[in-house]
């Protein structure tokens, strides 16, 4: 579990995040909305400590991270899978060696082990025939999923997605949300991710939180966010056409 | 202030990139590598440079030496010394801050701007022992480099003197044996450790701790070979008053 306490973060003048408060919940996926520059990034790298901040607390477990000793940091971190919005993937070593990484830093399992694990995870992000490709040679999607697979690969306790399936296809970006949804609740880990995408919200919001101007503005899941009357969420789900349409009809059906 | 707050931050990260060290087996072949690229793919150019400025070091004294009363031995001596004090030791080192300098630079920078430092941060790794660690292991065979400049430098020189006439092959010869001091080569060597740690630490924190885009980078690069070379020239006054006077 990890809880944020009034968190206010700056970058000089700009106030970007304005007293945020929220748990994320072990074993759900937790969704973090809202337009793009509202700062769920900055909100992100706040909870993994790569930002710090000038008021507030975050807590994992019960133990507030900003006042853990580095080395307690880094042994915390190392629970931790982390999917950067632009990849982040080492341009120095293969996809394989990228997603063997983690492995190799953290456990004390033999080459073809590791090699193994790695094969499997990357088969679950469907990526099978891309091992020995550097990172520069993939596509954009296909670097997403080496760093989603790179984030899994050790079974982290804690996963942050950041915008995971922007750049997929479709049907690429629902098997990604499954394959999350599905080994958050299958190894109760805690997930908090960011996404402008509405079918993720649908398929996997199991706890959603809507930010805007650096504010919390809603708070509710999946079942929820097309009931609301709260006009920002409203205005942000039915910005599409594709959705307008789906809440006519839901709210047809309900008379 | 500014000034102040960069050395401070430099030498905390010395201290910091011995802390929590990466595992051995990694570290291994992180070191392996960084050899590869700051050593050994560094003694093409220096021994094609300290090959032809050997030599012309060489002309440069022959064609300034037409005194008949001044013994020809001294065009090998003045060679012998020019190369083993300074040239190699000093000038080779800047060209360094060029090459070895600006490819630690932007190669950190680069991981700086596309979050593979919050990468390896965010999964618990020491990233400063991780990037610059090895390569100041790696550095510590930069003498090797030098002791080639030193060795080709002679060499450049003793040839441009056959093909140019300028002094006899023996003349040449007993001039480079003559007054010779080992504590000059002690001298030579203590500098070029600290240049090497030099050469690994500074562009290392200019790639580091720099903010921005691929813009950035490339600014980065110029501002830490201006700061490295400008650290040589310091601590080469400062060796030499401190060793030699
Ligand atoms: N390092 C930084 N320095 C200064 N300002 C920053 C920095 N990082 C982010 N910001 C600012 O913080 C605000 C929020 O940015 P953030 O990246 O969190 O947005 P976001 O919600 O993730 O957007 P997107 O959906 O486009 O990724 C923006 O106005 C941005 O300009
Ligand atoms: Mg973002």
């Amino acid at each position: 579990m990890i809880e944020v306490k009034n968190l206010h973060k700056s970058f000089g003048e700009a106030h970007i995040l304005k007293g945020i408060s929220a748990t994320f919940h072990q074993g759900q996926t937790n969704l973090i909305i809202g337009q793009s520059g509202s700062g769920k990034s900055v909100f992100l790298k706040c909870l993994l400590g790569l930002y710090s901040y000038e008021q507030g607390s975050i807590e994992y477990n019960g133990e507030i991270f900003a006042d853990l000793s580095e080395d307690k940091k880094r042994d915390m971190r190392a629970k931790i899978g982390m999917v950067f919005q632009g990849s982040a993937l080492f341009d120095s070593l293969t996809i394989e060696e990228n997603v063997m990484f983690p492995l190799r830093m953290f456990t004390k399992l033999k080459k073809d082990e590791m090699r193994d694990r790695a094969n499997i995870v990357l088969k679950r992000v469907n990526l099978e025939d891309a091992h020995n490709k550097m990172p520069s040679e993939a596509s954009g999607g296909m670097q997403k999923r080496v760093a989603i697979a790179r984030a899994i690969v050790n079974n982290p306790k804690y996963l942050f997605c950041d915008e995971p399936n922007s750049g997929l296809d479709p049907k690429t970006a629902i098997v990604i949300d499954n394959l999350i949804h599905e080994i958050t609740e299958e190894y109760k880990i805690t997930t908090v991710i960011n996404t402008h995408d509405m079918n993720s919200v649908m398929e996997i919001g199991d706890h959603i939180m809507f930010l805007k101007d650096g504010l919390k503005a809603w708070e509710g899941s999946k079942d929820t966010i097309f009931r609301t009357d709260n006009e920002v969420v409203t205005d942000f789900v039915y910005s599409s056409n594709l959705f307008k349409k789906v809440r006519e009809a839901i709210i047809k059906e309900n008379k | 202030m500014q000034y102040l707050h960069n050395i401070g931050t430099y030498f905390l990260m010395i201290i910091e990139l011995f802390r929590k060290p990466t595992k051995w087996s990694v570290m291994r072949e992180l070191i392996l590598k960084d050899i590869d690229d700051l050593i050994i793919g560094s003694i093409g150019i220096v021994a094609f440079i300290a090959f032809f400025v050997g030599g012309v070091v060489t002309i440069q004294t022959a064609l300034n030496i037409d005194n008949p009363l001044i013994p020809k031995e001294l065009i090998g001596f003045a060679t012998r010394q020019s190369i083993l004090l300074e040239f190699a030791p000093t000038f080779m080192s800047i060209i360094m801050a060029g090459k070895v300098g600006s490819f630690i630079t932007s190669s950190i920078g680069t991981m700086r701007v596309t979050e593979q430092i919050d990468a390896l941060e965010v999964m618990g790794i020491n990233s400063l022992n991780y990037l610059v660690f090895p390569k100041l292991v790696a550095m510590a065979f930069y003498p090797f480099v030098i002791s080639i400049a030193m060795f080709l430098g002679v060499i450049g020189g003793l040839m441009a003197c056959i093909y140019g006439g300028y002094a006899s092959v023996d003349d040449f010869i007993t001039g480079i044996q003559q007054e010779f001091e080992p504590f000059h080569i002690v001298y030579a060597f203590i500098k070029t450790f600290l240049f090497a740690f030099v050469l690994a630490t500074i562009p290392s924190f200019h790639g580091y701790y720099m903010k921005g885009g691929a813009l950035e980078v490339g600014k980065a690069s110029t501002t830490s070979f201006v700061w490295t070379s400008v650290a040589i020239i310091i601590i080469n006054y400062l060796a030499t008053q401190l060793l030699l006077s």
